[in-house]
């Protein structure tokens, strides 16, 4: 399956859904530099570390995991307001993203061994 | 202003793109590594697009869709924390620690290149 063309369908058609839900999301969160980008990897860690649980089918595993969450979070943007915030506020910014997005990741893990 | 409906095709396409990439790398390299590749090579594509000067459709399709999608926070998220888990955290910390030099390194070269060249 992961090899398999109906598996990159899956993939990208997870990655044109994600990547258009973390546009809306950032259009949402407004002005401020690395809030949208903030709040989706949080989200979306606590989501992957549920789905990688729960999720058996292959299938889900890619439209979902591979393909939907993993666009809707993004580490690019990341960098790029850790930058555009200069050195102090910007290495603020990857403590708490690191953080919350490490807490996020295991609170999801947790939450689908105990389902 | 870029129209809405052709800035969200511009952003889906371009996520769709990139989404398919790093899964082609996540085959190619089957381990946790293969995060640092497109997280590194994702954030100096960013950085060639901030430093260039592109209309706002080449940003959302390359910058937004393509480079947001193509590199991925919460894989690194969950490969780190299971990493530590596992009773390595050694390696998780060195894994967390690699990919926002890497990222930030790659940004910085990839805007510092594009502002010499154009």
């Amino acid at each position: 399956m992961e090899r398999t063309l109906a598996g990159a369908a899956l993939v990208a058609a997870g990655g044109f859904a994600g990547a258009l839900t973390r546009y809306a999301v950032d259009i949402a969160a407004g002005d401020v530099t690395g809030l949208g980008t903030l709040l989706v990897n949080v989200v979306g860690s606590f989501a992957l570390g549920l789905l990688v649980t729960r999720a058996t089918e292959v299938r889900t595993q890619l439209f979902v995991g591979t393909g939907f969450v993993s666009s809707f979070t993004t580490y690019s943007t990341f960098a790029a307001d850790a930058v555009a915030l200069g050195t102090v506020a910007g290495t603020g910014y990857v403590v708490v993203s690191y953080a919350a997005g490490f807490l996020a990741a295991i609170a999801g893990l947790a939450l689908g061994r105990r389902l | 202003m870029t129209e809405p409906l052709l800035a969200a095709m511009a952003v889906g396409i371009g996520g769709a793109a990139g989404a398919l990439a790093r899964h082609a790398v996540g085959l190619a390299i089957e381990s946790r590594w293969s995060l640092v590749v497109v997280n590194t090579l994702g954030s100096f594509a960013l950085g060639v697009v901030i430093g260039v000067p592109t209309g706002p459709s080449a940003t959302l399709a390359v910058g937004v869709g393509f480079c947001g999608a193509f590199t991925t926070f919460s894989s690194f998220a969950v490969e780190t924390v299971t990493t530590a888990e596992a009773g390595d955290p050694g390696t998780a910390t060195a894994f967390a620690a690699l990919n926002v030099v890497a990222a930030v390194a790659a940004l910085l070269t990839g805007s510092g290149l594009a502002l010499v060249v154009t």
